[in-house]
């Protein structure tokens, strides 16, 4: 179709003339110069010859009886539709009002008599390099109309598949606000939610460098780890270490993702978060006030696994305190003079709102004020949080993903962690892991995390780290704890925790024993500071234990704990069944 | 009058160049059509009708110029005017003087053929 330009095949030329002499001359002449022509003797037979058999180029007498040029002219440019016909007129007009009507009515040219051979000639080759050029680019746009809509049609289907795997999650919470735009994947923005097997829940929040298709790609992986790890227990650093090791295998260099991680416990009242190249993090304060978050890390995908740092900072909060994470979109958000919202814009939209107004809304409002346009039209992505008070969001862990396989019913298993590995690794996924093996456990994955959470943490940090649960009980202990919690972590030696769990099959459903035996020199259970006060958060996790569990057994002073629990069929039918409907 | 040359040596050269073996049909297609064009000026002229007069002698002054007969094409481009502003009037002379200088051309042209 390129050869186009230059192909010198003959053209076929449709001349109309009421003079039969003149028709005559031309027709030869063109014959001559090699071309093929047809002739009519008026306006109506040459219409009627264009539509029967077309031309690459019309030779029109203007004037002529029964139907004259101009009115053919019409008709013929109607006919030949997209495509470009070159149509001169032939007169012996010579006022310039004519033939200007002539060009007017249509025409692209005319020519005058006596016709001139050379001038004939040259004025066809020159609209034949035209037609060409107008059939060559008529040919790209089309081309190009084409893939465009194959590109958007392929979007749409990338992104329903894209949906299912990297849906939004629990980002319906009550507590949670946010926007995306809708096709926010293709810009390269990932917001994805999650809640955790033992209560509260994880959130992602990703800008990966680039646009269209290579942004999408990179987040189906994120997609997948983060579900998946976030819903078998893993804790928030674990998954950033999967995710900085995946990405930094996967992506080209130069494309990584600014992320940020938020770990959200409602039970303690705290958030971690993680950031890495993501604009600062804002937690607006229950009274107003706010403190930012800001990154203190590379991007997921740049650094090498030995030199990613995965610890994410620890903040308390309050019922009524929310938090704020966003991607550079909003900060880059443009008003008609090209100025930036920016982060002072920001923080002047979240001064206005006291003690009773919306973070989420203010910044909203505030954008859209700057911009003058609804956020929708950029890739603006904001996330806002809210902590609340646990009992808000009950039941929202049931959702997780269930295998259709059958499992083991009658096990047993001993799982021993020792010295260092204490400090780096929790058993707790895979403990979990092993314990949804059994269908009739899978349900109750949250109370099943919650049980081995509570024995593991208080094995370690009661019995292997001998730490007091009574410095969490203010602000200052609290960081104090923590911070001894990482010291005596480090120098942590010749101890175990050991996991024994057992499951075994009853009437009425199953029943798993979890032995729970640590090498510290035990603590004391009895002391009602630590196991009747509800305000301790240790206190907290052995009224849970006895509340799940249908019994709870402390032996050799502390350092063995029993936990049997019983789950019956009926129980999972309903709650299966629940579901279903 | 016009002073313009009853027949354009050179262009009725390059027709001659141009049509080959075909010069003969074209000068016959000239002739027959032409006294088709006067009889149309005529009966123009006896209905009164200005308009098909003017389109008439426009018609034929383009194959005249054609042809390579400008003076001819000229008392044609006369009569194209003298219909379109409705001098009928002149017009019955007009056609005379076409016609007597049609024969003129008609006769030198046939020379062409022998």
């Amino acid at each position: 179709m390129d050869g186009a330009l230059s192909d010198n095949r003959p053209l076929k030329i449709l001349i109309a003339d009421d003079s039969d002499s003149d028709r005559l001359i031309l027709k030869t002449l063109l014959h001559r110069l090699g071309h093929e022509v047809e002739d009519a003797g008026n306006g109506e037979e040459a219409v009627n010859l264009f539509r029967r058999s077309g031309a690459d180029i019309v030779l029109l007498d203007a004037l002529m009886p029964v139907m004259d040029g101009m009115e053919a002219a019409y008709h013929i440019k109607a006919l030949a539709g997209e495509r470009l016909v070159p149509l001169i007129f032939m007169t012996s007009l010579s006022d310039a009002d004519a033939l200007a009507r002539c060009l007017e009515a249509g025409g692209d040219d005319f020519l005058t008599k006596p016709y001139n051979r050379v001038i004939i000639e040259a004025k066809i080759n020159a609209f034949n390099r035209m037609r060409l050029m107008h059939r060559t680019l008529s040919q790209h746009r089309d081309l190009i109309r084409d893939r465009n809509r194959q590109l958007l049609e392929e979007q749409a289907v990338a992104k329903r598949v894209f949906d299912n795997v990297a849906h939004t999650g629990c980002l319906n919470a009550p507590n949670i606000r946010y926007h995306a735009s809708p096709l926010s994947i293709f810009n390269g923005d990932v917001l994805f939610a999650c809640p955790r097997p033992a209560g509260g829940m994880q959130i992602l929040v990703g800008d990966f460098t680039g646009h269209g298709l290579p942004a999408a790609i990179g987040a189906m992986p994120v997609a997948e780890i983060f579900y998946g790890m976030t819903s078998k227990g893993f804790s928030g650093s674990d998954v950033l270490r999967e995710l900085n090791q995946k990405l930094g295998r996967i992506l080209p260099t130069g494309m990584f993702c600014c992320a940020a991680m938020i770990q959200a416990d409602f039970h303690l009242n705290q958030l971690q978060i993680w950031n890495g190249g993501l604009p600062d993090g804002v937690l607006v304060k229950r009274d107003g006030t706010f403190e930012t978050i800001p990154s203190r890390h590379l991007p997921l995908g740049v650094l090498g696994s030995g030199r990613f740092e995965a610890g994410m900072e620890v903040l308390r909060t309050d019922p009524g305190d929310t938090l704020l994470m966003m991607t550079d979109g909003v900060l880059e958000a443009e008003n008609q003079y090209g100025q930036m919202y920016g982060e002072e814009r920001l923080k002047r939209s979240l001064a206005g709102i006291g003690t009773t107004g919306s973070a989420f809304e203010a910044v909203m409002a505030g954008i859209h004020e700057f911009t003058g346009k609804q956020p929708e039209q950029d890739d603006v992505t904001l996330l806002s949080l809210e902590m609340v008070e646990e009992s808000a969001l009950e039941g929202m862990s049931d959702g997780v993903a269930q295998s259709a396989l059958e499992g083991p019913a009658e096990w047993h298993c001993v799982y021993e962690i020792k010295d260092r590995s204490l400090g780096q690794f929790s058993p707790l996924p895979l403990l979990l892991h092993i314990c949804m093996e059994v269908p009739g456990l899978r349900r109750k994955s949250g109370e099943i995390y919650t049980l081995l959470a509570e024995l593991y943490t208080n094995a370690l940090e009661h019995g292997v780290l001998g730490l007091s649960s009574d410095w969490k009980a203010t602000p200052e202990g609290f960081g104090r704890y923590y911070a001894e919690r990482e010291r005596r972590l480090q120098s942590v030696a010749e101890h175990f925790i050991r996991f024994s769990l057992t499951h075994t099959m009853t009437e009425r459903g199953g029943q798993l024993t979890i032995v729970c035996e640590d090498s510290g020199s035990g603590f004391d259970y009895l002391d009602p500071s630590t196991v009747a006060s509800d305000g301790g958060y240790s206190g907290r996790g052995l009224m849970l234990l006895r509340k799940l569990g249908h019994s709870l057994l402390f032996r050799d002073k502390g350092t063995r704990a029993e936990v049997v629990y019983d789950w019956q069929f009926s129980e999972v039918a309903a709650r299966e069944g629940g579901t279903n409907t | 009058m016009t002073d313009k040359p009853h027949l354009d040596q050179e262009a009725l050269t390059e027709l001659q160049d141009v049509m080959e073996d075909e010069f003969d049909i074209l000068i016959n297609t000239y002739i027959k059509d032409s006294a088709d064009r006067i009889a149309h000026l005529r009966s123009a002229l006896a209905q009164e009708d200005a308009d098909r007069f003017s389109r008439s002698a426009h018609s034929f002054k383009g194959s005249c110029i054609n042809i390579g007969a400008p003076r001819l094409g000229e008392l044609c481009s006369e009569a194209e005017q003298a219909g379109r502003s409705n001098r009928l009037g002149e017009a019955a002379a007009m056609v005379e003087a076409i016609e007597s200088e049609f024969r003129q051309v008609e006769k030198t042209l046939r020379r062409f053929l022998e």
